[in-house]
């Protein structure tokens, strides 16, 4: 069923039109740890139905920043609202009603090593809802093949293979029709096919169901195919270097600091024209 | 090697043929024995007849030229082939080669290794003390909403902690009755008193080895797979992923582990007591001439009800200190495998080490207050 649908990857993922409502405002954010600073007064909005990548060096602080935007740490000064709420001030019944509206795809997947896929998949729904269980199980059958999945309810994580580990996970991260799905460096652990097809799927549920898609990503045949628009980060400056459209930023930016990661990215191989074309 | 010592200010060292791991000692020893002995101002070392070379080779070189700067003098490598050019665009020659790239023993002094352990000790104090506040937030939240509990985890872990310890806890309880009542019996047959085994074996067992024995078993079954579970889940970011869907990982994760615990180690303790009881009956009736109706009947004389009592908390004490403990390891557990590896040997260390002091605490606790 996922062929039928298939999005075919272009040269870039064109953003949808028209003006669109902030979902995600991020606002002055500062993150320490101990004495090191590692983001200094961060600002920068994601609207809602684009997919927005963060991009930057290793060790820039992209996984730091991402779990702000998730509520896991709290920030030393600044704030994030999801949808208008602040998610570094929520506690209690207020967060778990931001956290209902954001879905996470963590780096190494993060499935319950002891549930099975099934399981894993439901138990939010289980913790939330009434449901009976003959529903759960069309719920949990719907989402699999969502990222086109079969059979595999009854397995347990371990038994998957790493692209089927990162579908499961996707389809868990959906199972709540969250609006904001968070990604982190999504391709990793997958060989270049594994990972276009990965980046299909996320295009496929940002145009079927709206969702915007958040990526940290240094895949840079992932980011221009996939991200509307994209921030980078720096270590040195602790904060967001540049801001627009990934090609943009590719061909146009002055900052050496820009020029530098994307020509580091060349160097390594990775070039954002002949990847798409290219033989593993 | 050869060297050239027309002028004595500066120096040329030639290098011919091949350099590799085999003779990098010796090729390493002669040149510091070259440009350590005289005096010149500045070397040169010569490459031009270099066949191969290797890495080896090159940190002689580098090793070389930082012991030449490190005395003040200048260094110039020259005639480099392309294979040694290949291998110098890898590295950073600069920084390998700066005078205070050796590296230098750190004598760290005692008081400050002693500070840093003290400093240490209170940091892991303050975390265990912030994790016993937040594991009985939890406890309490989960008691007043009981269908919150997950149950089916509960009897997971109670299965595995009680059911499966049976063997081991019932063939070392049986064997420490064993040794007690041996070494009693030596010892009160001198004095023909051989029926009071029964009594000091009785109560060791009931009061104290037997909850201790117990409890330190468990803690090295038990306390240390739930490090284990749960640092792999925080490495894993599974821990992180329960955070972000809702649900309370002290809750999800240490609730139903340390409620095993708490409802198996009573069940564990008497059964241990029977065996230890067993032991001593084996030993005295075997050669204390005892009969087994006459040592039993010593030991129910000599055996309170709150004696029992006394084990049974003990015990529970220390159940409930494996478990927080094993648990805390867990969750502390960042960033790679090895960490999971140092949790638990921690959490079965750490629970081993406040049993003892918990005990000390009861044991003096019990003998002021408790029978009075
Ligand atoms: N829990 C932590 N404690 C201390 N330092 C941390 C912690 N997490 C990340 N860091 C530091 O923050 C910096 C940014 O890390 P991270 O956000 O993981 O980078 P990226 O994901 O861009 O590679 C790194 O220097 C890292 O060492
Ligand atoms: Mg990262």
């Amino acid at each position: 069923m996922a062929e039928a649908t298939e999005t075919k990857i272009s040269a870039t993922n064109t953003a949808p039109a028209g003006k669109r409502p902030v979902i995600v405002q991020v606002r002055d954010l500062v993150v320490r740890y101990g004495e090191a600073t590692i983001l200094d007064s961060v600002s920068f909005e994601i609207y809602q139905g684009e997919i927005f990548a963060i991009l930057g060096g290793s060790g820039c602080g992209k996984s730091t920043l991402l779990r702000q935007l998730m509520g896991l740490e709290k920030p030393a000064a600044g704030n994030v609202l999801i949808d208008g709420d602040d998610i570094t001030a929520a506690e209690g019944d207020e967060q778990e009603k931001i956290l209902r509206k954001i879905g996470i795809l963590f780096q190494s997947g993060a499935l319950f090593g002891s549930m099975t896929v099934a399981e894993n998949i439901s138990l939010r729904l289980l913790e939330y809802s009434d449901l009976p269980q003959a529903m759960i199980d069309v719920i949990i059958r719907m989402k699999l093949s969502m990222v086109g999945l079969d059979n595999v309810e009854d397995e347990m994580p371990s038994e998957l293979s790493g692209g089927m580990k990162k579908r499961a996970a996707l389809a868990r991260a959906m199972a709540m029709d969250p609006r904001i799905l968070f990604c982190d460096e999504p391709s990793s652990g997958l060989d270049p096919i594994g990972a276009a097809e990965l980046d299909n799927l996320l295009i496929q549920l940002n145009r079927s169901l709206g969702v915007t898609i958040v990526v940290v990503t240094h895949d840079l045949a992932s980011i221009s195919a996939v991200a509307h628009r994209a921030i980078m980060l720096d270590k040195s400056v602790k904060n967001i270097i540049a801001e627009g459209k990934p090609l943009d930023l590719k061909e146009h930016s002055d900052n050496p600091l820009v020029k530098n990661f994307f020509n580091r990215m060349a160097e390594s191989g990775v070039n954002l024209k002949t990847k798409s074309g290219k033989e593993k | 090697m050869s060297l050239d010592d027309s002028h004595l200010p500066e120096r040329t060292i030639s290098l011919a043929g091949r350099l590799s791991l085999t003779d990098a000692t010796t090729l390493h020893e002669d040149l510091l024995n070259g440009v350590t002995s005289d005096a010149f101002e500045s070397l040169k070392l010569n490459l031009s007849g270099i066949e191969y070379f290797d890495s080896s080779a090159m940190a002689v070189v580098f090793d070389i030229e930082r012991t030449t700067k490190a005395a003040g003098k200048k260094f110039e490598l020259t005639g480099l082939t392309e294979a040694v050019k290949g291998l110098l665009t890898l590295v950073d020659r600069e920084k390998l080669t700066a005078p205070s790239a050796a590296k230098k023993p750190k004598p760290e002094r005692i008081l400050a290794q002693l500070g840093g352990g003290a400093l240490s000790f209170l940091a892991d104090t303050k975390a265990f003390i912030v994790f016993v506040g937040d594991a009985a937030g939890a406890m309490a939240g989960s008691f007043v909403n009981p269908r919150s509990i997950r149950w089916r985890d509960t009897l997971f872990y109670a299965e595995r902690a009680g059911a499966d310890a049976l063997p081991l806890v019932g063939l070392v309880s049986l064997l420490l009755g064993l040794i007690l009542g041996f070494q009693a019996l030596m010892q009160l047959k001198q004095f023909g008193a051989n029926i009071y085994a029964a009594d000091l074996v009785g109560l060791s067992v009931v009061c104290e080895l037997g909850p201790l024995m117990t409890c330190i078993l468990v803690a090295g079954r038990s306390g240390s797979a739930f490090a284990a579970e749960i640092g792999t889940m925080k490495v894993n970011e599974e821990v992180d992923a329960l955070v972000t869907m809702g649900f309370d990982p002290v809750r999800f994760l240490a609730v139903p582990r340390m409620l095993a615990l708490t409802l198996v180690v009573p069940v564990l303790i008497v059964y241990s007591g029977f065996l230890g009881l067993l032991g001593g009956l084996i030993v005295g009736v075997g050669m204390g001439d005892l009969t087994v109706s006459g040592y039993l009947l010593e030991s129910q004389k000599t055996i309170q009800l709150w004696d029992i009592g006394q084990g049974l908390i003990k015990g529970e004490t220390y159940a409930v200190v494996v478990g927080l403990v094993g648990c805390m390891r867990g969750f502390q557990a960042r960033g790679s495998a090895a960490s999971v590896g140092q949790s638990t040997t921690s959490a079965v260390v750490t629970a081993i080490f406040l049993i003892i002091i918990v005990d000390a605490v009861l044991t003096l606790m019990f003998q002021y207050f408790g029978r009075g």
